[in-house]
């Protein structure tokens, strides 16, 4: 496989794997949720990035994806009992399937038109599950803590979380480089940059549109379920953050768009930031404010993002930084 | 035959932009599709290609009906076109759109299959020095040439070119008449609309005249260039125009 010996694929999944195992060094429990949060958006984002970023097509819904597939997957954990991998799987083959039915409907839409809808969607979701019987309304779900034995107790089951998130955000990464690398990438690019004449050079739009769209749908279900089986509740409006899908925009265009390492450094670059507003007493209350003024001066000034800068400064580095 | 249009018709709200027009099209035959601006030249390969649907009419290529397929499903049927308006992927580099071509088209080939036809390809259009350039960083000669090249990387059955000679200088003109010469000789079928009158009438075995839509005159470039009905579509009256020429002095 000559794909497997870029450079820049290494870079990012090295990088990843070097932040994600410092936690299994240190032991200590801070640190590892430090870097939970860092993993989570870092897949979130890049997932994101296979669909915004390789087609163009920005989806302000994105966190629908995270919330189906952690309901679902928490659903059977809590009802069924059933093992962790197997409910990781339901979330995501359920947001995928969703997504290939909802991208079907939608994904004729073009630019702007597909933009407004996601946002519909989004609020559909949450009422839609807000009035859930089975999924607890909108009282949600909480799991039994019994569930956590079988997992060796509550810490050996945050470990086991945490350790199958990193496992998740380095196939993430892996696939969003395969997909960039392969010829189904090369038609995705063709159509961001220029959808009727992609068509017209052979490039079957609505089908690679709606099949980017369910691969970027798949892992936000997948990290979901890790994140409310550690959590051990779930509620409506924890699933379905609007104003993570926003952020996760953010975290994109921050590290540049229809790049490998760019949704990587944009997510762990913008997660330290707002830890750190957090913590500000000024800022502590509009840091979401501050997200805003930052994809504001992003768009102006940076569209392309520090990797797409960077890539623009120094061509030297365009092998690595991919 | 490779391609036939039957009595196509297409209209825009209350404008007729096409009406009855029929053609057929022999296999490696070369046809220039002339008319003034707004005739519907561009209208008619839009039909063809399936960017729109034509209101009334069919269309065969290859034997099988194409009328009102998408774009894509007629490009991997051998159909390929250039843009009046260069549509460069400007942010992929010239390879990469020749790539595409490569791609997607009547072939499907993989990534490395490709990208040796883009290399060939590129060689062929004379823009292999250019291959790592940013497509939306070349001028508009080069971009012209670009779309040509996307458009025999996907190896075609049928070339559509439309105006490729449109903003070039003399100098590029000639290279570009060459060139479509050498795509000729590799047994593809042509059709090209052109306002280039000397390389139109040099290049084209047949001429189709369009005028508000409306076929006008069909043949050789010969007859073509003698046809009152043409000369009148173009200049004006002729006899019109005698007269008031012999007012004058």
């Amino acid at each position: 496989m000559r794909v497997l010996r870029n450079p820049g694929m290494w870079l990012a999944l090295l990088l990843t794997a070097a932040v994600g195992v410092w936690p299994f060094f240190t032991k200590s429990a801070t640190t590892r949720e430090v870097i939970f949060t860092i993993l989570l958006f870092v897949s979130l984002a890049t997932s994101l990035n296979i669909f915004l970023g390789y087609t163009g097509y920005v989806s302000f819904g994105h966190i629908v994806w995270y919330g189906l597939g952690g309901y679902v997957g928490f659903y059977f954990m809590d009802v069924y009992q059933t093992p962790l991998y197997l409910c990781v799987l339901a979330g995501g083959l359920t947001s995928g399937i969703i997504a290939f039915l909802l991208g079907k409907a939608i994904l004729r839409l073009r630019g702007a038109y597909f933009a407004l809808a996601t946002i519909g969607v989004n609020e559909a979701a949450r009422a839609f599950i807000n009035n859930f019987e089975p999924f607890g309304g909108p009282i949600g779900m909480t799991l039994n803590f019994s569930i956590y034995k079988s997992y060796g107790g509550a810490t050996q089951a945050l470990w086991i979380t945490y350790g199958s998130l990193l496992g998740l955000t380095l196939l993430v990464i892996l696939v969003s480089f395969l997909v960039k690398s392969s010829k189904f990438g090369l038609g995705l690019t063709a159509i961001r940059e220029n959808e009727d004449a992609a068509e017209v050079m052979g490039v079957v739009a609505p089908d690679a549109k709606t099949w980017a769209y369910v691969l970027s749908a798949i892992f936000p279900g997948m990290v979901a379920v890790l994140f409310f089986f550690k959590n051990g509740t779930i509620l409506p409006h924890d699933a379905f953050r609007l104003h993570l899908s926003i952020e996760m925009i953010v975290m994109v265009m921050l590290g540049g768009y229809g790049t490998l390492l760019g949704p990587i450094i944009g997510a762990a670059g913008y997660q330290r930031l707002r830890g750190l507003l957090l913590v500000t007493p000024f800022f502590k209350n509009i840091q979401l404010a501050v997200a805003g003024v930052f994809l504001l001066v992003i768009i102006l000034f940076v569209p392309a993002g520090v990797i797409g800068w960077l890539r623009d400064r120094f061509p030297q580095l365009r092998r690595v930084l991919i | 035959m490779i391609l036939q249009v039957e009595r196509v018709s297409k209209q825009f709200g209350g404008l007729q932009a096409l009406s009855n027009v029929s053609l057929e099209l022999p296999e490696g035959e070369i046809l220039g599709l002339i008319g003034p601006n707004g005739a519907g030249k561009t209208t008619l390969f839009n039909v063809i290609n399936g960017i729109y649907p034509p209101s009334e009419g069919k269309i065969t290529f290859m034997g099988k009906n194409i009328t009102a397929s998408k774009p894509y499903r007629v490009a991997k049927m051998g159909l390929a076109r250039t843009h009046q308006i260069v549509q460069p992927l400007n942010e992929l580099t010239v390879r990469e759109n020749v790539m595409v071509g490569a791609c997607f088209g009547q072939e499907d080939h993989g990534l490395a299959e490709a990208s040796v036809i883009a290399k060939e390809t590129l060689e062929f259009v004379e823009l292999e020095d250019k291959a790592e350039f940013l497509a939306g960083s070349l001028n508009v000669a080069q971009k012209k040439r670009l779309e040509l090249a996307r458009a025999l990387a996907s190896q075609p059955t049928l070339l559509l070119l439309d105006e490729v000679l449109a903003g070039l200088n003399p100098s590029e003109i000639a290279l570009m008449v060459k060139t479509v010469g050498s795509i000729r000789e590799q047994g593809v079928t042509i059709i090209m609309i052109e306002h280039v009158m000397h390389a139109v009438m040099n290049v084209s075995d047949r001429i189709l005249v369009l005028d508000y839509g409306v076929q006008i005159a069909e043949g050789t470039p010969e007859d073509v260039s003698q046809n009152k009905a043409v000369i009148e579509a173009y200049l004006g009256d002729p006899e019109l125009a005698e007269k008031l020429a012999q007012n004058r002095s």
